[in-house]
Formats: C-alpha cells, sequence, structure tokens
C-alpha cells in the first residue's frame, strides 16, 4: 500500500520518516494511514477543541476516555457520549445505524457502564424524495432493529428534515450507562505482562477502513464504499454487555476497551498509549471469520468485540464467564514496558512502531476564511409580517418540520429496563437514578438553520436551549456531549463555520457552568450536490434533585393563567415560520439568531430553577421551534384543554413567530400566580391569558379547535 | 411464594421482571440460565420474560424452546405451579406447545411500543383474581410478533372454554368495549393474554411489570397483576 493510498499526505509522510529514522513498511503505513486519519485522530478539530471548557462541580472524568462520567449522588455516576454514523447510515441505512447504536453502547460499557438509555439524532432529506424517505425509513429500522434487541431503551430524540441532508443523512447516536462511582474503568491502567485478550466476535472483512472512509465526502454513487459498512449482532452484543459487567463485578479485569473505528489497531494502541506502556500482538492468535491480510485484520471494524487487559492469573477465571455467554475469548498479546507497538505473524515482526506516533496525530489547521455570504445570510429579511397568523400556525405544527414524532419513537422500546420517568414527546428524555428519588434528564437540541445563516449565534442558541430546557423542568446542568456534523473543513468558509460554531457552543457552556466531557466530530458530510448546514448536536445531562420538582408540559387545567416569561419577541431569522411561511413560498433560512446573553441566560436559569422548586407550576414549556405559537399549540394539544391568549397591542408575527432568547411559556395555577410572580420579579414578564374552553383563541387574530390542532400535530406527517 | 426468573441468552426483561416481583414483596426470586437443568429451589411461579431470546434467530421463541431449562418448566406446570410467559416469554409457550396457537408479525410489519388497554375477561384465574372481571387496564406492550393466531375452530373452542383472559381494549375512559378492532398488532379476537385449559399456565403479550413500578411512564396497573399470584397462594396457604 501506498502512502497516498492508506489516507497520508507528502507532508505527513515524510513527516513519519523522519520520526521513525526509516520508511515505514507496507502494513506500518497502513496503521499510522488510519490513525491519522481525520476519525480517528480529530487532527483538523482538536485545536477548536481545546476551547470547550472541562471544569464542572459534578464532572468525574472527561474527553480522553471512551466517554465522560458525572457524578449524580448517591453513588452513582453517568457515562454518556453521542457520536455520529453519518457515511455508513448514507450507504447502508439500515447496518449504518444499527452499528452506530451498537458502536456507541460499546462505549459506554468500555467505562464499566450498564447501558441505561439511548437518544437518536436524525437529520434526513425532504420525506417527497424518493431517496430520502428510503435511507430514513431504513435508519429509523436500524436503530429500532438494533436498539429493541440488545436491551437498551430509545427514550427520545430529535428528528430534522432539510433538503440539505438528501443523500447525505445525518445519525447521531447518543448512549448513557450508570456506574459505581469508584468502579470506573479507565484505559490507563494497563501493566507490563498483563494479558491482551479479544472477546466477542470473530474478526472479519467487514468495515474494512471505515475511518478513512468516514474522512471524505461521499461519492455520488456509494456503491464501492459497501464493503467499509459494519454488519451489527444486537443479540452478540447484549451477551457481550452482560459478561463484560460480571468481569467487571468480579473484579477480573483491569481494563478494557471497546473496538469501535480501526477496530483492534486502535484499541490495543490507545489503552497501551494512554497507560504509557507498549503492546504486541500476535496476529496469528486473532480468531478470523475468513482468510485475511494483516492490514485488513488490524482495521476491521467487525462488530461486537471489546478488547480486555487481563492480570495473567485472572484469565482462566474470565474464559469461565466467557463460556458461559459462550463468547469467544483469546489472548492475543501482551502488554509490554517498551512503549512500542509490535505485531508478530509466522514468528516474524511485521510492524514495530512507537505507540506514541499513532497515538499524537499531527494536527492541521485549516485556512479559514469568512464566507463572503455571510452577511446576506444574516442579513434580516426585512418588512415580513404573516397575512394569516391561524393558517401559519397550522402549517407550523402540520409540515413535517413540526408534526408529532409517534410514527417514529413507536418503534423503539422505551420502556426497558424500567427506569424512564418521561414519555417519548416530553420535552426532555428522563430516567429515574437508582437508590434515590432524583431524576436523569436529557436533552438534545440542533439548530442547522441558525448555525447556517448566523454561525456563532446560532450554536450558542443551540446550546442554551438546551440549558433552558432543563432548567425548565427543574434540572441543573452537570455535563454536555456533541457531535459536530459538518462538510469539509478542507473550504476555509466551511472552516469558519465550524470554528464559530464551536466559539458559540463554548461560550455557552463556560458561562453556565456546564462542562464539555466527551463528543465527536464529523467532518466531510458533503455530497456532489453540495454540503450540508453546520449542525452542532449538543445533549445536556441534567440532574432534578428530587422528582417532585420536575415540571413537564401538557400538564393545563381549565382556569389556569398562561404567562410568557422574557422578551415578547426574539428574532424570525432562520426561524420556522420564517423558512416555511415567511417570503416566497419555502425559502432558504435568511436572518440573524437571537444574540446570546449571558447574564440573561443565568439570570432565566436561576428562576426556572427556583420556579420549579417553589412556586406550584402546572406546566412549562420553552419558545423554541416555532416560536410562541407552537409552544402554546403544543401546551393545548398535550394538556387537552383550550387557551384564550391576548397580545395586546404586540405585533402577532413577531409575538407568535420568532423563535430563540431565554423565554418560555409558563401555565400557573391562579392560587400560585402570586409566588410565581414574586419569583419572575425582574425579568420580563406578560400574563398573557388564560385556560379554558376547548380552542386556542387568540384575540383579534382566530382561532384553532383542539381538534384541528391535533389532526395537524398527529396526522399532518401523513399528508 | 418463590419465584424462578428464566434467563435465555438475548433476555432483557428478565431484570424488570424481578424488580416489579421485589417491589411487590413476593418473596425470594432466582434468575435461572437456560442451561441448568432444573431450579435451584422448587418455584411456586417460573416466568419466562420478554426479550429477544437467542436473537430471535429462526422464529421468535423457536430456540429457546428446545432449551434445557425448558423440561424443568414443563415439570413445574405439570405439577400444577404457575407458569407466566411475557411477550417473548408467551411466543415461547406456544412454540413449546404449552399453550395453543402461534404469534406472528404485527400487520404494521413494524415493532410498536406504546401504551395499551386490555379487558380482564375473567378474574377467577391466578392472574386475574385482583381485578374485576370486565375491567379495562392498561398494559404497555412492546413487540414485532403480536398477532395471536389459532385456526378458526380451534380459536373458536379456545374462547368456548374461557382461555382468552385478556383482550384488547378500547381506551376511552369509561368504554368496556374489547375485541379485534382494538388489537394493536391484528391479533384475533382482540387476544392479548391466554390460559391453558387447566388454568396455571399464562401467556401474555402486554408486559404487566412496566406498569407495576411507581414513578415511571405507563402506569401502575400491573400491581394488581401480581397482586392477584400473590391471592392465588395466599389462598392456597389458608386453605392448607
Amino acid at each position: 500500500m501506498n502512502y497516498r493510498d492508506a489516507g497520508l499526505s507528502d507532508g505527513e509522510h515524510e513527516r513519519i520518516k523522519e520520526m521513525l529514522g526509516r520508511e515505514p513498511n507496507e502494513l506500518e503505513t497502513a496503521l499510522i494511514g488510519v490513525m491519522w486519519s481525520e476519525h480517528c485522530s480529530y487532527k483538523s478539530t482538536r485545536r477548536l477543541l481545546s476551547k470547550f471548557p472541562q471544569e464542572g462541580r459534578n464532572l468525574v472524568g472527561g474527553p480522553g476516555e471512551n466517554a465522560g462520567v458525572v457524578d449524580c449522588g448517591s453513588g452513582w455516576g453517568l457515562a454518556f457520549k453521542v457520536e455520529s454514523h453519518n457515511h455508513p447510515s448514507a450507504v447502508a441505512p439500515y447496518q449504518g445505524a444499527a452499528t452506530g447504536v451498537g458502536g456507541i453502547i460499546r462505549d459506554i460499557l468500555a467505562m464499566g457502564a450498564r447501558p441505561a438509555a439511548s437518544m437518536d439524532g436524525l437529520f434526513f432529506g425532504m420525506p417527497d424524495s424518493g431517496k430520502s424517505a428510503a435511507l430514513a425509513e431504513g435508519i429509523v429500522e436500524g436503530v429500532a432493529g438494533y436498539g429493541n434487541a440488545v436491551g437498551v431503551p430509545t427514550i427520545g430524540g430529535k428528528t430534522f428534515y432539510d433538503p440539505c441532508f438528501e443523500g447525505n443523512p445525518l445519525l447521531n447516536a447518543f448512549n448513557c450507562g450508570l456506574v459505581r462511582l469508584g468502579r470506573i474503568v479507565s484505559s490507563k491502567t494497563a501493566r507490563p505482562g498483563d494479558l491482551a485478550v479479544l472477546l466477542g466476535s470473530k474478526t472479519g472483512r467487514d468495515g474494512i477502513a471505515g475511518a478513512s472512509f468516514a474522512s471524505k465526502e461521499l461519492d455520488a454513487d456509494n456503491r464501492d464504499s459497501r464493503g467499509h459498512i459494519q454488519i451489527g449482532d444486537p443479540f452478540e452484543e447484549k451477551l457481550l454487555i452482560e459478561c463484560c459487567l460480571d468481569l467487571l463485578d468480579g473484579d477480573l479485569i483491569a481494563s478494557m476497551q471497546d473496538m469501535g473505528a480501526a477496530g483492534i489497531l486502535s484499541s490495543s494502541s490507545e489503552i497501551a498509549h494512554k497507560s504509557g506502556a507498549g503492546i504486541e500482538i500476535d496476529a496469528d492468535l486473532i480468531p478470523l471469520r475468513e482468510r485475511m491480510e494483516p492490514w485488513e485484520i488490524f482495521l476491521s471494524e467487525s462488530q461486537e468485540r471489546m478488547l480486555l487487559v487481563v492480570v495473567p492469573g485472572k484469565f482462566d477465571a474470565v474464559k469461565t464467564v466467557a463460556d458461559r455467554y459462550a463468547l469467544e475469548c483469546v489472548p492475543v498479546g501482551r502488554v509490554t514496558g517498551d512503549g512500542r507497538y509490535r505485531v508478530s505473524m509466522s514468528g516474524e515482526t511485521i510492524a514495530d512502531l512507537p505507540v506514541g506516533i499513532l497515538g499524537d496525530a499531527p494536527v492541521v489547521d485549516w485556512p479559514m476564511r469568512t464566507p463572503g455570504d455571510l452577511e446576506e445570510r444574516r442579513a434580516q429579511p426585512s418588512n415580513i409580517r404573516s397575512l394569516d397568523p391561524i393558517r401559519d400556525i397550522k402549517t407550523l405544527i402540520g409540515s413535517v418540520h413540526g408534526t408529532c414524532r409517534e410514527e417514529i419513537w413507536r418503534r423503539y422500546d422505551c420502556q426497558v429496563q424500567l427506569r424512564t420517568a418521561a414519555e417519548p414527546g416530553e420535552p426532555v428524555s428522563a430516567i429515574t437514578l437508582p437508590d434515590s428519588d432524583a431524576l436523569i434528564v436529557f436533552s438534545m437540541e440542533a439548530e442547522p438553520w441558525k448555525c447556517w445563516t448566523d454561525p456563532f449565534h446560532g450554536a450558542a442558541e443551540t446550546m442554551a436551549q438546551s440549558i433552558r430546557t432543563l432548567a425548565l423542568c427543574g434540572a441543573d446542568a452537570l455535563g454536555m456531549t456533541n457531535c459536530l456534523n459538518f462538510p469539509s473543513p478542507e473550504k476555509p468558509e466551511n472552516f469558519h463555520d465550524l470554528s464559530r460554531c464551536v466559539d458559540g457552543l463554548a461560550a455557552v457552556c463556560r458561562d453556565m457552568g456546564c462542562p464539555v466531557v466527551s463528543g465527536n466530530v464529523s467532518l466531510y458530510n458533503e455530497t456532489p450536490r453540495g454540503g450540508i448546514y453546520p449542525v452542532p448536536l449538543v445533549v445536556t445531562v441534567g440532574l432534578v434533585a428530587h422528582r417532585a420538582y420536575y415540571v413537564s408540559g401538557g400538564g393545563a387545567l381549565p382556569g389556569d393563567v398562561v404567562y410568557l416569561v422574557g422578551p415578547t419577541s426574539a428574532s424570525l431569522g432562520a426561524s420556522r415560520w420564517q423558512v416555511l411561511c415567511g417570503g416566497s413560498g419555502c425559502a432558504r433560512p435568511q436572518g440573524s439568531t437571537w444574540a446570546y446573553d449571558a447574564k440573561m441566560e443565568a439570570e432565566f436559569a436561576e428562576r426556572a430553577l427556583a420556579s420549579s422548586r417553589k412556586a406550584g407550576i402546572r406546566s412549562a414549556r420553552v419558545v423554541a421551534g416555532g416560536g410562541l405559537a407552537a409552544a402554546l399549540a403544543k401546551e393545548v394539544i398535550y394538556s387537552g384543554v383550550g387557551m384564550e391568549i391576548g397580545l395586546g397591542s404586540l405585533d402577532p408575527t413577531e409575538t407568535l413567530f420568532s423563535e430563540g432568547g431565554p423565554r418560555a411559556v409558563y401555565i400557573v395555577s391562579q392560587d400560585k400566580e402570586e409566588k410565581f410572580v414574586r419569583v419572575w420579579e425582574g425579568y420580563p414578564m406578560t400574563r398573557i391569558g388564560n385556560v379554558s374552553g376547548t380552542s386556542l383563541v387568540i384575540h383579534g387574530i382566530g382561532e384553532l379547535s383542539l381538534e384541528e390542532l391535533e389532526a395537524e400535530f398527529f396526522g399532518g406527517a401523513e399528508k | 411464594m418463590r419465584t424462578a426468573v428464566v434467563v435465555f441468552p438475548g433476555s432483557n426483561c428478565d431484570r424488570d421482571v424481578m424488580n416489579a416481583i421485589l417491589d411487590m414483596e413476593l418473596g425470594p426470586v432466582d434468575m435461572v440460565w437456560h442451561d441448568e437443568d432444573g431450579f435451584p429451589e422448587r418455584p411456586d411461579l417460573v416466568v419466562l420474560p420478554g426479550g429477544f431470546s437467542y436473537g430471535d434467530y429462526l422464529r421468535s421463541g423457536a430456540l429457546a424452546a428446545k432449551s434445557r431449562v425448558m423440561k424443568a418448566v414443563r415439570g413445574i406446570a405439570d405439577e400444577g405451579g404457575l407458569v407466566l410467559g411475557i411477550c417473548n416469554g408467551f411466543q415461547i409457550l406456544t412454540e413449546a406447545r404449552m399453550l395453543p396457537g402461534a404469534l406472528l408479525p404485527n400487520t404494521s410489519m413494524r415493532f410498536i411500543c406504546a401504551k395499551s388497554f386490555v379487558r380482564v375477561e375473567r378474574a377467577d384465574t391466578p392472574f386475574t383474581n385482583a381485578y374485576a372481571s370486565g375491567q379495562v387496564v392498561q398494559f404497555p406492550i412492546a413487540h414485532h410478533e403480536g398477532l395471536y393466531f389459532l385456526p378458526p375452530d380451534e380459536l373458536g373452542e379456545l374462547e368456548a372454554r374461557g382461555q382468552v383472559v385478556y383482550r384488547y381494549a378500547n381506551s376511552s375512559a369509561g368504554s368496556a368495549d374489547a375485541g379485534e378492532e382494538y388489537s394493536p398488532n391484528g391479533s384475533l379476537n382482540g387476544i392479548a393474554g391466554i390460559i391453558n385449559a387447566s388454568g396455571n399456565v399464562l401467556g401474555l403479550m402486554p408486559h404487566p411489570e412496566r406498569a407495576t413500578l411507581k414513578g415511571l411512564i405507563r402506569g401502575t396497573d400491573g400491581r394488581n397483576f401480581w397482586q392477584s399470584i400473590r391471592n392465588h397462594f395466599g389462598a392456597l396457604e389458608a386453605n392448607g
């Protein structure tokens, strides 16, 4: 294999020669090539990612391990991470999505945690395109097929549609797991003399060099890429989970590592590198499904495998447990003290590299240029007015951008493991914490349109929205994980957008004291038709100290009063209304986003938390996609009661449809109103109506009956 | 009373059943691996839990029905002990011919996870006595193969013998309608759960254990399901 075929640049090749003092052989070139790929090395983004704050009160472990861990109290930690599986899902939607779910579950398992809940971020082309609809169907079935069988509930997620995802859908898989503090597994604890043991499936030719495949653009015809696709087996994974947890309970392993991108190579070299050790692997010992070349063996991404590090005296006990689960369990090498990554075959050394060369890919700084059309993108569409707000509300909640996602989540087992405390579709997802009255809550957010027109504020709005959602339901934010889905960083304008989005996320996390505990970057999301909009997807984890504080939506009762807290309008730029109803039909997103205001966000969060504890809130919902109008419509639908709303002299378009900013709708019972007002004193607050009847009535504008709203929201997707 | 929960490779509701039974304080629970010849102690109740035993290879439940532990399960049923198959467990019981019929793929050909409402058809069984006959309760469902099928004449006999104990029902409050039109999966006659002729083996597609613990979604209507089993053994003890 030539170094260019291995994905290395001329400069990188020179550098390798310099570091080794010789020309690497073919196998070594292949090994370095994949470890230095974008997917494995984060070489384009490492510098950007260092801007993320990594400190927080509850943080137990952060980036550098397989997943971050936060302290949830009662002796429990939560390990969590979100990871993309975009390219595979574009080529083989069912398997791509299935193995995305399986892969992130093993990341969590590798922390010593029992995987407890999954979520999925789905970004599809428009469903009226046959190709996009087929990809979407395959991806949803893949998430369901794997997730249901592996016994981990899928408790929520996000689905977003835009033509830019045609041919390049995104699948971001999130998983979290519960681990006893003090029992967290580290990849830094391998000692010379320990055995390297392969547990799980045999190695085969599936998913060879998937990491390199994910590090370039998709071709018009991806058929050649099929060999890169991994095949998943949730049954095997379920056995692997139970087996690894049994091994940990028996204190039988020193460390473990999941096998994802770049399979045996990355798992074994990472564990050696992070432990400050070396490792030697005997390729003859690796159980194979078929005859394979050495580079294929090391780069294969066959699924459902773990690498265990075992003290020699404990191997027999490990093998006994593995036999019970009928899992292959084979020592294939040994940890050494010499810092070398050595591979032998038929008694001969066929690769011998310093582990550092594999683990420390050089950083790439792509040039950055402010896009020439950025000002145009940010320019506020002037003089736009809704000609028929009632019709527009129906469009917002009845189009594919706003309808209920039940058709998707009904296919996911959301309840197995008996922890799920929020129905899919509620503003947050939630699970119970063992031995405790606390709830762990999750908010997954992404705002591709806003990040396209206004990268910094769009990303800031994404992150702020996620923290607002948690605060509203009564939760302190413990930490965030993110997936940065972007087009090629090699175009200076794209790298600008990426960099500004990272700045936006980082600013909010820093200001709000929310550490970034883990993450993943997916670049090169492009097809010959063009790149995707920037999609920084965040999942923020929060803790509701006691379930009695938990505030959800859909709890309005007749006689309650309705408040809008925060400014009465924010921005129509890149709002759902602007794209769907503003201007001439289905426009491109345009206009700036609500300008992030740290002080106001902090004041909002503080009051929202106080409200959940003392103010007897009946129901609450942040004002986000679809603006105040969509928030009110959803409250009516989920509560099953009407509302009478008066906007006074406020501008109807701005008030009903603008998005963003620290704003929320609160439904408060009359006897608690005084308390509520006291909590929000000093913050913008407007009493906009009360709960009554069976329609959403907006005085001076019109009304929509509960039946009409339900027909749009629940039936709209079928139109 | 004592319960054994059988764990097949691929079972995934085994712990949930155990937690529900422990929460209801029904006594000790033994988790029994599929390749055991027998139980560590004689159980009063054996539960075959939901999940994807053996990865659903071949057909749901087909391989589990042939596993070693099933001989011991059959023995408990023959001696009059209670055997309960939930979801995949129901599929295993039909594959093992301990219950008649078969569970076919849902008419939607998709996995369905949802609230479901079932009517208690008779309250004189060990699995229903804490409910009122005709009562509609909410048990969640989560399955891909839940369409209960039996040829028409046998189906008529099953109904005539009163072996249908749970039937899918209308979700509207106040309604006690039940039947095929309320099947979320196309199940014939709206059948959600059946017992064997001797009344000690129940197969049930919905998951009562998912409606047992407090503070979770989808309610707690399942508590009286476990209470029924407790009542049954309490009565046996009282009658001495």
